[in-house]
């Protein structure tokens, strides 16, 4: 109970703003009928499932005081080769599956590797990974997409379970395995403590090395797991998918209360980060507002969402 | 003294922050050529002073005056115009960028629209070499050891035509040697007529360098000393308002049987063939001077240098130590020197510092025992006495005193056998200081064996019961406690 209680006290700014936003959906006539249905709430769930799996990685990589622009360019490389497996090789589906989410975390394992071994900053390797695993993308498929149309290929990101769609299954168990890392065992802590204070984490006794090459390689997992579930729900495996997802995961991560310096930071947080800008995303296509002008208004949400936090916390200083 | 100006006057100066009187009723004045100590523990309230006396801070109440003038500072530039000038204890100068470029950041020399380097330099130069600073106007500041950045900043006040002095804890983290210049060059700008604010926790500093002192207290002016007419004694008791009976609590027993022996132990040129032992219920102190590689010998037992070559033995067994890890393994613990750097996780909290040592005693497979761990944390806040709220504190906000404690907590928690305390009472008041040596004296009476390095001579001598003493990364003599004093430390450390 005491969690639960900690859990909306240190998130009531950002629950807010989450409430706010869907209560105005809810009531502004020309939203009403179509955002309350379960069919549209299904719906923005199974969209931001792809943010909410590569959030989950990010909230960590964050936390350690590092980075991953990887991610949004492993979709896509997930996604292609997994469907070239299918089409080209006739390979099964689920040892495709296998494979998609196999080059994410090798991508991850690579970027952990040369992120521990040297000093290289995060955000300089990761970089450097997002361009070659686009490029790959780019030249496996030859730049047009890989079609799929069987049913079987659907079910992992567009099809159901009962009502349920399966991407938001998939997305509760994997948010139920990252709360458990992080909160419930010795890795979780050794997170915090690698990003809070890497000195004192070596004086420790901390295996920091094997912290960054661990966390690194499941976000590259999570990115692998998000290739898959979108290639399905695109029935293709697409060069351009997951352009600029990477920005959307920082964004739904800094929007739930993790500090860019790393050390601190909880998923409960990132949870309420993803959903604010998946109903936002939901809210202004219901609202007809063009496309270019969404990217304006979610740039003032992010802005704002973070400014908020920071009186918060000017607050609480003095 | 050069004359008897009183250069600056604060009177009355009050400030409150939200829940706190930070500053009450107090009056503090500095006369042209005196070095004039502030003392108090951490939180009296002498950083808010200086903070009012910069310009940061707005004083609620009371008046400065300078040269006997009504002064309004209400930034930091009018404090500078006002020619104060205030050292920091953490500096502040651009790393990349050159000595001469940081001395006169902000206002650089031009010739026309363009930065005149040379002009900067040659500038510079001169007013490093007026006093003595062995600094190149021309290197990049990183290169610099913190004495010299020191140097730096102080030459930085001078050109800035600054009368008035403030140094916060200039000598937390130089050597002896550079101590000495610093005091040589404190001197010479005293004997020009500049007047000295010069705060600081070691009271052997007050007789060397200081002519008078005040002492503040919560907040508040306890009193005014001249300093050759004042003892330590009565300055802690008005620092800590009350007298205390036993600063050192140690009660010397005859050690057990040998727990530690280090034999041959070299790393590099830090450590070079060191030997020494400690016994059961032992405190065994290590003496010497910054650099002398003491530190290191500490972070090489712990496991914490790659490539060590030597012997260690723990009751009689030889162990092979590579990592922390090892250590832990075959009971040893280090509380190191620089807790910030070293020791903290500062944005988590007291429970979060105290026990990430021990994970493995609550945190089984994907399950935590919440309980054990407030035990855990709780035993230590009350087997040291921290002074924290609640355990979600976090320990930024904890004073030097608690956090050292909690540090110290962590340590303890893994149940060592032997505990290396490495400075274990830096930027703690002295209230904490005198109840950290409680600490000690009791672990040692409980059979732990502890070893303290420390840089603090009365520390040493009052609770060690053997010291070795370091020289260039040998030890160079090992002396009992009926044979240890200032003297005899000091010889063996410059041989």
């Amino acid at each position: 109970m005491k969690g639960v209680k900690n859990y909306f006290k240190e998130n009531a700014g950002i629950l807010a703003a989450l409430i706010v936003l869907c209560g105005a959906l809810a009531l502004l006539p020309s939203t009403h009928r179509a955002f309350v249905s379960s069919q549209n709430f299904f719906n923005v769930l199974r969209q931001i499932s792809t943010n909410m799996f590569l959030a989950c990685g990010m909230t960590m990589v964050i936390i350690l005081g590092g980075i991953d622009l990887s991610v949004g360019s492993i979709i896509a490389l997930a996604g292609c080769i997994e469907a070239g497996m299918v089409v080209h090789l006739n390979m099964p589906l689920p040892i495709a599956l296998i494979i998609g989410m196999g080059i994410g975390l090798l991508v991850g394992m690579f970027n952990g590797l040369v992120i521990s071994r040297t000093t290289i900053p995060a955000f300089i390797v990761t970089l450097a990974t997002m361009n070659i695993a686009k490029g790959f993308a780019y030249v496996y498929t030859g730049g047009s997409p890989v079609r799929v149309m069987t049913d079987e290929w659907k079910f992992v990101g567009a099809g159901h379970v009962g009502i349920v769609p399966t991407p938001v299954i998939i997305m509760a168990v994997v948010l139920i395995i990252t709360g458990i890392i992080m909160n419930k065992t010795r890795l979780g802590r050794h997170i915090y403590a690698v990003g809070g204070n890497v000195q004192a984490a070596e004086f420790s006794g901390i295996d920091v090395k094997k912290v960054k090459f661990l966390i690194h390689s499941y976000s590259g997992l999570m990115a692998g797991l998000a290739g898959v579930v979108l290639a399905s729900r695109m029935y293709s495996g697409q060069p351009t998918a997951g352009e600029g997802a990477e920005m959307d995961a920082i964004a739904a991560t800094v929007v739930g209360g993790t500090s860019m310096a790393g050390g601190s930071g909880k998923i409960g947080g990132t949870i309420i980060g993803a959903l604010i800008i998946g109903f936002l995303n939901n809210g202004l296509n219901l609202m007809n507002v063009n496309s270019f002008w969404q990217y304006v208004v979610k740039g003032i949400v992010i802005l704002g969402a973070v400014f908020v936090d920071f009186l918060r916390n000017r607050n609480k200083k003095s | 003294m050069a004359e008897e100006k009183i250069l600056l006057r604060m009177e009355h100066i009050t400030k409150t922050f939200p829940g706190v009187k930070a500053l009450d009723d107090v009056s503090f004045d500095l006369k042209a050529g005196e070095v004039h100590a502030l003392l108090g523990e951490n939180g009296a309230g002498k950083s808010t002073l200086i903070k009012v006396l910069g310009g940061i801070y707005h004083p609620d109440a009371g008046d400065i005056y300078i040269n006997g003038e009504k002064a309004d500072i209400h930034s930091v530039t009018s404090a500078q115009r006002n020619g104060i000038a205030i050292i920091h204890q953490e500096l502040v100068l651009v790393p990349y960028m050159t000595v001469a470029e940081n001395i006169f950041l902000g206002r650089e020399v031009m010739k026309g629209k363009f930065v005149n380097h040379r002009a900067m330099e040659t500038e510079a130069q001169k007013l490093l070499d007026e006093y003595d600073m062995h600094v190149q106007a021309s290197e990049l500041l990183v290169n610099l050891s913190i004495a010299q950045q020191q140097m730096v900043e102080i030459v930085k006040a001078i050109s800035y035509h600054s009368r008035i002095l403030v140094m916060d804890e200039p000598t937390s983290s130089i050597s002896d040697k550079e101590v000495e210049h610093l005091f040589k060059i404190m001197r010479t700008l005293t004997e020009e007529g500049v007047g000295i604010i010069y705060i600081s926790h070691k009271m052997s500093e007050l007789q060397e360098i200081c002519d008078r002192v005040t002492v503040m207290r919560d907040g508040g002016y306890v009193g005014t000393r001249v300093v050759k007419e004042t003892s330590n004694d009565e300055l802690i008791a008005m620092m800590v308002g009350r007298t205390l009976t036993s600063y050192y609590t140690r009660d010397f027993l005859e050690g057990g049987d040998e727990v530690l022996k280090v034999q041959h132990l070299s790393d590099g040129d830090m450590v070079r063939d060191v030997s020494f032992e400690a016994r059961k219920g032992e405190i065994v102190g290590f003496a010497g001077l910054v650099g002398a590689g003491r530190s290191e010998t500490m972070q090489a037992i712990f496991g914490l240098s790659g490539h060590i070559k030597g012997q260690i033995f723990v009751e009689g067994k030889e162990v092979q130590i590579h990592t922390p890890l090892d250590a832990l393994a075959s009971g040893i613990a280090l509380v190191p020197e620089d807790r910030k750097k070293d020791g903290l996780y500062l944005s988590q909290s007291v429970r979060y510092n105290m026990t990430i040592e021990v994970l493995k005693s609550f945190i089984g497979k994907m399950r935590v025992d919440a309980k054990k761990e407030e035990e855990i944390t709780q035993k230590y806040i009350d087997m040291l006495s921290i002074k924290t709220p609640t355990h979600e504190q976090r320990i930024g906000n904890l004073s030097g005193g608690n956090q050292q404690k909690v540090l110290i907590g962590r340590w303890l928690a893994t149940q060592p056998k032997i505990l290396i305390l490495d400075e274990p009472t830096r930027g703690v008041d002295v209230g904490a200081k005198s109840e950290i040596y409680t600490i000690m004296n009791q672990l040692a009476k409980q059979g732990m064996t502890i070893l303290m390095v420390s840089s603090e001579l009365p520390e040493i001598i009052n609770m060690s019961d053997r010291v070795y003493v370091f020289a260039e990364g040998l030890v160079t003599g090992c002396l009992k406690h009926d044979e240890v004093s200032q003297e005899s430390i000091m010889k063996l450390a410059a041989s």
